[in-house]
């Protein structure tokens, strides 16, 4: 693989209007501590700060009044630094952590209200999820441990070796299905991780900082990993991560999470080209904005000397790739969306970008 | 004090983060002075107040609570024949624990049915154990046990010797049933956890020799009542490292499990014990090695084995004789600890080994089966593969053996031994326990717990408060106090031994090697048998009391210490070594302190052991708690004291238990 | 799978291997188990008298009486005799349980006789074993050699610091032992106005070994201690002479000042023993010997290290007189 498959290809975004999301998170709250849900209906409690509510009340609150939808095929990615509320958070999705209050819509059906058995049932066929330490078990061999949920679902072992096996050669473990997950390499643990979770072909994937405890090459290749298996199964996918560079690397859309509560929510061009605030700001400081921003981010409006026959360019063509096309070209570029003019690029907004003059900011 | 306040008092802003270093420093400080402070003003105290209020009690004398005690024991007596209790529940339970006895007994140890033999001769019975070691284990614990088995037939012991595994397979094997289940469910409730605890503290500490008598009232003598004392001390161990074991699984494992949608029964099934398998099976083993320590005790109820070899021997103090049982006994110990320490690690060892041998396993293993096979019928059907041959000359050269080291012993060493004596007991122990027993009880009471607080905080005060409060109702208040001193001064000597040869098993994997079988003996070797010398050496004193506690509980401290010293980082060691530090430094600046978890929990552990031996002591001349306990198994007037004597063994033992822990999790935090 | 079922085919060839080596072994074998159980099986014919269950108290006088009673009930009546290796408490309890039929040397025990005999009606007396037993004070030979007066207790004070320890607190040190046994000594110690600290040894084996030791290093010890014993053959303790015991001095065990009474040693029986007819009852009833007897069968075993089967053997053997009356 060369470096060319690192850069963000950004595909549709494919929350097109009109197709119902997959995961509708509406006013979720999980507070720690005694009395816990009488937080989230306190109009005075939930204005203090984290700090003054574990002085007032002695409660934590891991996840405050969150709200966002997942789209079908979708990668959302939740970010924030640790103790952001961010693992909390994915596993109230699939109520590992039971939410103190708030809604999960799962495909029409709120996820508080089912009981022991349907959760189970979902958790079975819909959910699956990554961890950060694997969660492997070290007794059983890495086929086993691929087959594990299809065996708690009671399917016979014939059916669930072979679905196994198929799983296996998909993440790319060929030929090590009998070996033990304490044999493996950290990498390869997690590609068993990933491989379990995929073999029940569920509807969404869980990730919760898969890649964290990985050397970065390593990190690296499970990236990719998951962008081509992104490609290949095309499933809805919820990724936590502390990490900016992975988070705008694999996300359609980022959430980013602060002490609980949500910062900003958008495309990886939004947070970089919008910041909501400064502790947004100060996150996406020190990304390269040309890998990030499109063309939609640095344009503008054509003044009246300029030269309008210059080579057209999508909006969200990112910044990158144009240089070339752009410093090459002697008139400034179009930028242009279905047939109709948007703005101007030139030789300055590329510059001023590639050169990091406008960062910071 | 005034100091620490004015400072903490007026924090500058930009000095609050300077000054968190020199705060805690005043604390640490202040700690100890506290707790010198605490001594100081006892001292004082002892001087103005000495020999008032110490609620001491004769020998012969008896509080109400102690003749309460005897009412009960002398109805429960007279009832047994008709309460229906007995007759529907504890004697279906004596039912089923003495047929599954006497089945295991006729197998390998007594004459069955019209045979003079029983089932499975020696032959046979070492084959099973070759093979069933090998299979769980590995070949070298095979061999060890082969070796192991066959040397207690060479010791002229193996009737006595299968007599004592039958009892120990029978009692592991109920204990278990029992111990297993209660274990994963506190492994998996914290409300269980926190009710079980207490009975196990009890069970652990409480000495035998209180239940002893009260146990063939309920389950007669025989087979039953010596399999339930053993296993009351031998289970508890097993519960409380498989509810570790459930507990240490780790989270991520059982979070994707659920998260896989798996039921209760799936997670525990197919995760929590597989996952805790391993660890399960250091709690047989431990199991194992109680129960094996139980065999002189339920020897005095009629239990058959190398136990009833020891207590007659010493009748006539046949040390010689004693020390061949004991051995045995050893052996015993230490071919089931290798073998179940093999058995927990085994299938980690055959994933490594990989496939090559993976695949020839299950053939050998049938042909071992057939083998086996082969040695049970020849046992069963041939005089020489049933009876063991020989006259057991190993274990009579054994015995003379043991004899002439003793009498040189006794002979040679008796004047150092003598001076050793007299310095600790009036350098360390007369001191002390004066300071203890003369002091009023109300004093010494809120000095403890005045201890209690400052090194375990308020929750270990409140509950030194209330072992005070129950100690003072015992009425055996000076005895305990007596009793107190000698273990405290033990529990020193152990840690000093503790931390010399931990430290030095710790630094060097040689030594490790060389003592660890001679820690397993002093463990597992029945205490009298070594006291009979030490009586000789020592006389009938106090002192001789403290070093058969020290023999017993020295062992464990050294290996608690010696992991501790081991799993210090190789790095840190590293880092000292290229900073210049010489040997002496690396010990005492990196080793011990970041071992303080190992040092405290050798220190809990080793209190424990000591109180464990304060009924033995009892025998040698201690006096006190011991003296009582002994003395009510022995006098029906007396029965109440002894039982209250074992309730206080148990308070001291509780008492500085909670307080330990707390102290370690306070220095750790 | 050819690999798998090559491996299962060498498995087959060693199972049956082995079984041609155990049959080769089993035709040369030796004597078979049941063909010399005959013999083994005991000699007297099992007659009408049945299991015979006796208690065993741990000590070896107590073992030379039981050994000497089973052997004859084993080997002239026929009984089956089952030996309970019990402490005196529990033994008296299995009356109750109907687990003892027989404590063949008790001490006194009033307080076991009142619960037993005289409250649950379980158990009966069955009379003197012939026995005296002595409790008091000893000291090992060469002291009262080398100090005669020392043998009357006006004079323990004088020596008092002699048996100073580090255990006696400054006082001189009386070593009390074995638990089993109720001592008057911390009260005699007070109402004689001895200089004296009792302190207790805990077991008879620590009484013992300070016995030796003191007779062997000439040291100064002053104990409890009683007789019959194993141990006065190997060192004969001399008893120190306390003020005479009278009936009832020992009545209130506060103000004992009198001397231990002699102990008629006797013999306890289950209430339903004796009324089984089994000629064994008659053998405890009748069973009398001197402490001389019992002294000689306590040496084999204690001293000659004989097991209690053979020492009895012997003694039976060389006192068949003895033993016709017990059984006639």
């Amino acid at each position: 693989m060369t470096t060319q498959t690192e850069v963000p290809q950004r595909r549709g975004t494919p929350q097109d209007s009109g197709s119902t999301p997959v995961i509708s998170v509406r006013r979720l709250w999980k507070v720690f501590g005694p009395k816990a849900d009488q937080v989230p209906d306190s109009e005075e409690l939930c204005g203090l700060t984290r700090r003054e509510l574990m002085d007032r009340t002695g409660c934590t609150a891991a996840v405050r009044d969150v709200h966002f939808d997942v789209s079908p095929g979708e990668v959302f990615v939740v970010m924030g630094l640790s103790g952001s509320g961010k693992s909390t958070l994915v596993r109230c999705l699939t109520r590992l952590i039971e939410p103190t209050a708030g809604e999960v819509v799962f495909e029409g059906e709120d996820i508080r209200q089912a009981d022991d058995k349907r959760l189970r049932d979902l958790r079975r066929r819909k959910f699956s999820m990554v961890f950060q330490h694997f969660g492997l078990l070290p007794h059983r061999r890495v086929v086993d441990n691929v087959a594990f949920g299809l065996e708690i679902r009671g399917m016979g072992k014939a059916a669930r070796t072979r679905r196994a096996q198929e799983v296996v050669e998909l993440v790319g473990l060929a030929g090590y299905e009998n070996s033990y997950p304490d044999q493996l390499s950290g990498g390869m643990q997690q590609r068993v991780g990933l491989a379990r979770a995929l073999a029940g072909d569920p509807d969404v994937l869980f990730f919760d900082e898969p890649f964290s405890a990985l050397d970065p090459l390593i990190r690296r290749d499970m990236q990719n990993e998951v962008i081509r298996l992104h490609h290949e199964v095309g499933k809805t996918m919820v990724f936590i991560t502390h990490d900016l560079s992975e988070a705008l690397k694999l996300g359609d859309r980022i959430l980013i999470m602060r002490d609980g509560k949500m910062v900003q929510c958008g495309t990886g061009d939004e947070l970089v080209g919008a910041p909501a605030d400064d502790y947004v700001r100060e996150f996406v400081k020190d990304v390269p904005r040309g890998d990030v921003l499109t063309l939609r981010w640095i344009m503008r409006p054509p003044a009246d000397g300029d030269a309008l026959d210059g080579p057209e360019l999508g909006p969200d063509v990112v910044v990158k790739e144009a240089t070339r096309a752009v410093l090459a070209a002697d008139k400034p570029v179009k930028v242009v969306e279905n047939g109709k003019l948007l703005g101007i690029v030139g030789d300055e907004e590329i510059l001023a970008v590639v050169a990091g003059q406008e960062g910071g900011a | 004090m005034t100091v620490a306040v004015e400072k903490t008092e007026k924090p500058e802003k930009t000095q609050a983060v300077e000054q968190a270093a020199p705060v805690k420093s005043v604390r640490k400080v202040s700690r100890s002075m506290v707790v010198a402070a605490i001594l100081v003003v006892w001292l004082v105290l002892f001087l103005v107040l000495r020999g008032k209020q110490t609620l001491a009690l004769a020998a012969a004398d008896l509080t109400d609570l102690h003749r309460w005690f005897n009412d009960v024991n002398d109805s429960i007596g007279a009832n047994r024949n008709s309460n229906p209790l007995f007759l529907y529940f504890f004697n279906e339970i004596r039912l089923v624990i003495d047929t599954l006895v006497t089945f295991v007994q006729e197998l390998i140890s007594q004459p069955s049915a019209d045979r003079p033999v029983p089932q499975i001769g020696w032959l046979g019975v070492v084959g099973i154990a070759g093979y069933v070691s090998w299979a769980v284990g590995n070949w070298r614990v095979a061999l060890l046990a082969v070796a192991g088995f066959t040397f207690l037939g060479l010791q002229g012991l193996w009737q006595e010797s299968m007599d004592t595994l039958a009892l120990t397979v029978s009692a592991v094997f109920v204990a278990l049933l029992f111990a297993i289940p209660l274990g994963v469910w506190a492994g998996l409730s914290d409300r269980f956890n926190r009710i079980m605890t207490p009975f196990l503290d009890f069970m652990q500490t409480m000495p035998t020799f209180v239940y002893l008598a009260p146990l063939t009232l309920f389950f007669l003598i025989g087979p039953a009542s010596a399999t339930i004392a053993t296993l009351i001390y031998a289970a508890p161990p097993a519960i409380r490292i498989t509810a570790h074991a459930i507990r240490s699984v780790p989270e991520t494992t059982v979070e994707a499990a659920d998260s896989l949608g798996a039921t209760r029964r799936q997670a525990l099934m197919k995760v929590l014990l597989p996952m805790s398998k391993r660890t399960v099976v250091m709690g047989v083993n431990q199991t194992i090695m109680a129960a094996l320590a139980m065999v002189t005790i339920a020897a005095l109820i009629d239990a058959p084995g190398l136990g009833k070899t020891v207590v007659q021997a010493l009748q006539s103090l046949d040390v010689g004789t004693a020390f061949n049982a004991g051995l045995a006994i050893v052996v015993m110990a230490i071919v089931l600890d290798r073998v179940t320490t093999a058995a927990s690690g085994r299938e980690e060892a055959a994933r490594r080994s990989k496939n090559r041998f993976l695949t020839w396993r299950r053939p050998l293993l049938a042909v071992g089966a057939a083998i086996t096979t082969v040695l049970i019928y020849l046992s069963h059907t041939y005089v020489w593969a049933a009876e063991f041959p020989g006259e057991g000359g190993t274990g009579s050269a054994i015995s003379s053996g043991a004899d002439t080291v003793t009498t040189w012993a006794q002979d040679s060493l008796s004047g150092i031994t003598n001076a050793f004596r007299d310095a600790i007991t009036n350098g360390l122990l007369n001191p002390f326990q004066t300071l203890l027993t003369d002091s009023p009880w109300w004093l010494v009471g809120a000095a403890l717990i005045a201890l209690g607080v400052v090194l375990g905080g308020w929750r270990a005060g409140i509950t030194t408060a209330v072992c005070v409060g129950l100690l003072v109702g015992t009425g055996v208040w000076s005895d305990s106090m007596t009793t107190l001193a000698s273990t405290v001064v033990a529990t020193v000597l152990v840690m000093l031994l503790g931390i010399v040869f931990g430290v030095w098993m710790g630094r060097s994997a040689l030594m490790d090697r060389l003592l660890r079988p001679s820690l397993d003996a002093a463990q597992v070797m029945p205490p009298f048998v070594y006291l009979v010398p030490f009586l000789a050496l020592f006389g009938a004193t106090r002192f001789t009391a403290i070093v058969a506690a020290v023999v017993y509980a020295a062992p464990v401290a050294m290996k608690i210490i010696a992991d501790g010293v081991r799993n210090v980082p190789a790095t840190t060691v590293e880092a000292a070594t290229s900073a210049g530090c010489n040997t002496w430094q690396i010990i005492t600046k990196v080793q011990l302190p970041m071992a303080r978890g190992a040092l405290t929990l050798a220190t809990n552990q080793g209190l424990i052991y000591v109180l464990s031996m304060v009924v033995v002591g009892g025998l040698v001349g201690a006096g006190a708690l011991g003296y009582d306990v002994v003395a009510g198994f022995s006098q029906g007037q007396l029965y109440g004291k002894g039982l209250a004597a074992g309730l206080a063994i148990v308070l001291l033992g509780v008492m500085f238990d909670r307080i330990t822990q707390a102290a370690a999790r306070r220095t750790s935090a | 799978m050819a690999r798998q079922a090559r491996q299962w085919r060498v498995g087959a060839a060693g199972i049956a291997g082995v079984a041609v080596i155990g049959l080769a072994l089993s035709a040369c074998g030796g004597a078979k188990v049941g063909d010399s159980s005959s013999e083994a099986g005991g000699s007297g014919s099992s007659g009408k008298c049945g299991t015979f269950n006796i208690a065993v108290n741990p000590w070896v006088g107590y073992e030379a009486n039981a050994a000497v009673i089973a052997y004859v009930a084993e080997h002239d009546l026929g009984c089956k005799v089952t030996k309970k290796d019990l402490k005196e408490e529990i033994a008296w309890q299995g009356f109750g349980t109907g687990e003892v039929d027989a404590v063949v040397e008790n001490w006194g025990h009033d307080d076991l006789k009142k619960k037993y005999i005289t409250d649950q009606k379980t158990a009966v007396d069955a009379g003197p074993t012939g026995n005296e037993g002595l409790i008091g004070w000893y000291v090992p030979p060469w002291l009262a050699k080398a100090h005669p007066d020392i043998l009357d207790w006006n004079n323990l004070n004088k020596y008092a610091a002699k048996f100073k320890t580090s255990e006696s607190g400054g006082k001189g040190q009386l070593l009390d032992g074995d638990p089993s046994f109720v001592t008057n000594d911390e009260a005699l110690v007070k109402n004689l106005k001895l200089d004296y600290k009792v302190v207790y040894a805990g077991s008879e084996t620590a009484l013992i070994q300070a016995f030796r030791k003191a007779e062997k290093d000439k040291e100064w010890v002053i104990g409890y201690f009683y007789e019959p014993q194993w141990f006065m053959s190997e060192v004969p303790l001399k008893k120190v002479k306390l003020p005479d015991y009278k009936a009832g001095c020992d009545a209130d065990a506060e103000k004992v000042a009198c001397d231990y009474p002699v102990y008629k040693l006797d013999k306890i029986v289950s209430a339903k023993f004796a009324k089984s007819g089994s000629p064994a009852y008659d053998l405890v009833k009748n069973f009398t010997w001197t402490n001389d007897d019992q002294n000689i069968v306590a040496k084999y075993i204690a001293v000659d290290k004989m097991t209690p089967e053979a020492a009895a053997k012997k003694w039976v053997e060389a006192n068949r007189d003895k033993v016709e009356a017990w059984i006639k």
